[in-house]
């Protein structure tokens, strides 16, 4: 799970430089940018639980 | 290197600026010294002491010839006809810098400053348990690397900073004081080194209770708060000068934005932790007061004084539950609240920019050139641009800062022994504590 987030992290980076480049249209390029953020806060939501401490190794 | 010479009235009020940004570090470090145990006080200090030094070093050294100023040479490639600048072109060293007062030697001075601002950021994260030699191999990547190339994108003339003139995305990705290359930067690498070091032992129990473990000194991180204001005025105001081509007669209008938002946010906080728990939190109002400090950096050379305010108060009110949030529901044990205050307040901020920015003059952003044609008022997409800065952060510096810092942890250990965590970090690293006169607890007189 941690692979995954940190992988959607600039995965989701990607799509906002590839909006930026592709799209000249400023409506059709703020809607990806924003669909890039969501793949972000997916990956980083993934990472926090990733990093959730396993009950038994709590003291 | 040649650069603009300022007007001599400008590069005054900039030197002087300038000499106050150290005292922002000092009051972080006096704050998260004030956060932690008193048994890792000294060590603390120490830690702080040396991230300043080895952040200084390692940005002379490496990180000004990747960072770069305004007009310097660069990397550039390419792409559908327009030039993305990735990275500076400039020697090591500070080699061909001339030492004349132009902006560029100004750059240099503020940024040798800054960097230590930013490395001193994560300290209050890993308290009580990050080893000194850790801090410094860390500290080290971080003005080496993680820094320059951001902020050679924000204030080097990169990809960022040239998104308005390349792509009619608002003014470019704006930031005055270093809310993104100085704050978020310094709050992602607080995360990860919070996810690297685990929580302190204790922290977290089998039956899902988190105990609360208190700050040993409230009088230091509420002095800390004081120090940092003089500090955050000072950095607003060169970085506004430096950055946005901001005049000196500007610093005033900056420095009231500074005050207003912070006051704003430890008020909010303040009152938010009266109205929920009885009693104002000094802990939280402080976070609060720093995490308004941060919210100001972006745009305090671009909203009114009642905007300074709304953008304080929404800060205070994020900082105040996303520190709960992150402490009892994410297990991110962070005893300085960096995460909350830098990465968080920091983002805020530069969104904030986005909805509230009015730009009455042109920018200086991009390669020593005035964004001269857009119109005045609100910026059209200046909020795409922010979020683009925000997504870069998101999706490059966090990722990278985490497993730069995990690969080295693999080399050498991050996290203090079990005994070292127990006797605390300033007899077991340091060989003596910060209080001798009045340390009693039995198990820091254990021999070593």
């Amino acid at each position: 799970m941690k692979a995954v987030g940190l992988l959607l992290l600039p995965a989701g980076w990607f799509l906002v430089l590839a909006a930026i480049v592709l799209f000249p249209s400023p409506a059709l390029r703020g809607a990806f940018v924003v669909t890039g953020v969501a793949v972000e806060v997916l990956g980083l939501a993934l990472t926090f639980r990733s990093h959730l401490i396993p009950r038994e190794e709590k003291s | 290197m040649t650069s603009q010479r300022l007007p001599e009235l400008t590069t005054i009020a900039c030197i002087f600026f300038i000499f106050l940004v150290p005292f922002a570090a000092a009051g972080l470090a006096l704050m998260n010294v004030g956060l932690g145990r008193s048994r890792s006080a000294g060590h603390m200090m120490m830690a702080s002491l040396c991230a300043l030094a080895v952040a200084g070093i390692a940005y002379f050294v490496i990180g000004f010839g990747w960072q770069g100023a305004i007009g310097g040479s660069a990397h550039i490639f390419h792409l559908s006809g327009k030039s993305w600048n990735w990275i500076a072109a400039e020697p090591f060293f500070f080699r061909k810098l001339s030492f004349d007062g132009s902006a560029t030697i100004l750059t240099a001075l503020l940024q040798l400053f800054s960097v230590g601002l930013a490395a001193v950021i994560p300290l209050g994260s890993g308290a009580d348990r990050w080893r000194l030699r850790a801090i410094c191999l860390s500290t080290a990547i971080l003005a080496a690397l993680t820094y320059p190339l951001f902020a050679h994108w924000v204030w080097g003339g990169g990809w960022l900073a040239q998104l308005g003139v390349n792509y009619g995305i608002g003014r470019g990705f704006l930031d005055a004081g270093g809310a993104s290359t100085i704050q978020v930067v310094g709050g992602f690498t607080a995360l990860a080194i919070t996810w690297i070091l685990g929580p302190r032992r204790g922290k977290y129990s089998a039956d899902g209770m988190a105990p609360a473990i208190p700050g040993h000194n409230s009088v230091f991180v509420l002095f800390g708060c004081i120090l940092a204001l003089i500090g955050w005025i000072g950095l607003n105001s060169a970085g506004a000068i430096l950055f946005t081509g901001a005049e000196p007669s500007g610093a005033p209008l900056i420095a009231i934005n500074t005050m207003l938002a912070a006051s704003a946010s430890a008020l909010t906080a303040a009152f938010i932790t009266k109205f929920r728990f009885g009693k104002p939190d000094a802990s939280l109002t402080s976070n609060g007061w720093v995490g308004g400090l941060v919210a100001s950096s972006a745009s305090c050379a671009f909203v009114s004084p009642a905007e300074a305010l709304v953008i304080g108060s929404i800060a205070g009110t994020a900082i105040t539950f996303s520190i709960e949030w992150l402490e009892l529901r994410l297990e991110v044990d962070d005893p300085g609240g960096a995460v909350s205050v830098h990465a968080v307040g920091g983002i805020w901020g530069l969104l904030a920019l986005g909805m509230f920015g009015e730009f009455q003059r042109p920018i200086l952003n991009i390669a020593g050139e005035s964004l001269t044609g857009l119109a005045s008022g609100m910026a059209s997409g200046q909020w795409l641009a922010q979020l683009i800065g925000v997504a870069t952060l998101l999706g490059f510096v966090l990722p990278l800062t985490y497993v730069v810092n995990l690969i080295l942890n693999r080399f050498y250990p991050y996290r203090v022994s079990i005994e070292g965590e127990r006797q605390g970090m300033d007899l077991h690293e340091l060989g003596a504590g910060a209080y001798p006169e009045f340390m009693t607890h039995t198990d820091e007189f254990l021999p070593r």
